[in-house]
């Protein structure tokens, strides 16, 4: 079956993300006072599976492996299809 | 005695590398394309500086997946002296042969320039031609350079002495101001718990003749040299 399954990887809480600030100071700068800024990246992935769960645990694997540094990184999945 | 200095699609020092190690220091070098994979047992594995699959994902995070590095890995383990620079210093965090990761600066802009290191283990097969407290000029080049690693990591390579560089002053004093990147603790060189691996963010070959104004990188070289020598 196939599933698409969504991925989204953030700096784990307390991790300074230097990017955002950046681009918080510049949202702020455009006249739009904002608290507080993160950023993630999303990945939408299309694989194939026998069912739902080993859709997930396929996603999982590719973040352990790959996508997602453990020491730095948090990440959820969600699986439609 | 032979060098291996790895290729990777994006990688910009390893010519310099290369050139230092055999024309500078007089041992030979196989300049080695990533999917050639390592044929032959090297006393030595250089990963060199630049920006291996255009830093995609994460600075070397792509780099570390590959073949070769399980070629890495298995000299690592049979006790082969394996030196990340920059990029390759990502690469070899990125693959667990040094704890932690080297990630965006904390002003996250490109920083290359002169800096100033302390020499905090003198005793590992990268620093022996150092002395413990030694302050030497190497520069750096990069964006993803600031060292995060879990508080209790951090003790733990402080204990065991696997800090081979802090950013310091001039004075070898480690302060704020010191440190371009914003690394945990102002370390800029890890080694593993074997010591025969060094993950570093500054560029020795960049500081190996003195005409680039800087010799100290040259020690680093050559202390490898002398103890591949030794071990023979």
């Amino acid at each position: 079956m196939k599933f698409d399954v969504t991925i989204t990887i953030s700096l784990k809480e307390g991790m300074l993300d230097p990017e955002a600030n950046a681009i918080k100071n510049a949202i702020t700068n455009l006249g739009y006072p904002t608290e507080s800024l993160r950023t993630a990246r999303l990945f939408r992935i299309r694989l194939d599976a026998n069912d739902r769960e080993a859709a997930k645990a396929m996603a999982q694997k590719m973040c352990e492996r790959l996508l997602a540094n453990p020491v730095i990184h948090r990440y959820e999945i969600e699986v439609a299809g | 005695m032979r060098f291996a200095v790895i290729q990777f699609g994006g990688s910009n020092c390893d010519r310099d590398v290369q050139y230092v190690l055999s024309d500078v220091c007089g041992v030979d070098v196989d300049l080695v394309w990533y999917k050639e994979r390592l044929l032959r047992p090297y006393d030595a594995v250089v990963l060199p500086g630049g920006f291996s699959y255009g830093d995609y994902l994460r600075a070397g995070a792509i780099a570390a997946r590959t073949p070769v590095m399980d070629d890495v890995a298995r000299h690592a383990a049979g006790g082969a002296l394996v030196l990340g620079i920059c990029n390759g210093a990502q690469i070899l965090a990125e693959t667990g042969l040094v704890p932690g990761v080297f990630t965006v600066n904390a002003y996250p802009k490109f920083i290359c320039r002169w800096v100033h290191l302390r020499v905090e283990n003198a005793a590992s097969p990268f620093t022996s031609e150092f002395q413990k407290g030694d302050v030497i000029r190497i520069p750096i080049a990069h964006a993803e350079g600031r060292y995060v690693a879990p508080a209790d990591t951090v003790g733990s390579l402080n204990t065991n002495d696997r800090i081979a560089f802090r950013f310091c002053d001039d004075g070898g004093g480690i302060t704020g101001e010191a440190n371009p990147n914003g690394a945990a603790e102002n370390i800029t060189g890890v080694l593993s718990r074997t010591g025969n691996v060094l993950a570093m963010m500054p560029h020795p070959e960049r500081a190996s003749e003195a005409v680039l104004g800087s010799t100290d990188g040259k020690k680093i070289f050559d202390s490898m040299i002398h103890h591949i020598e030794q071990k023979a």
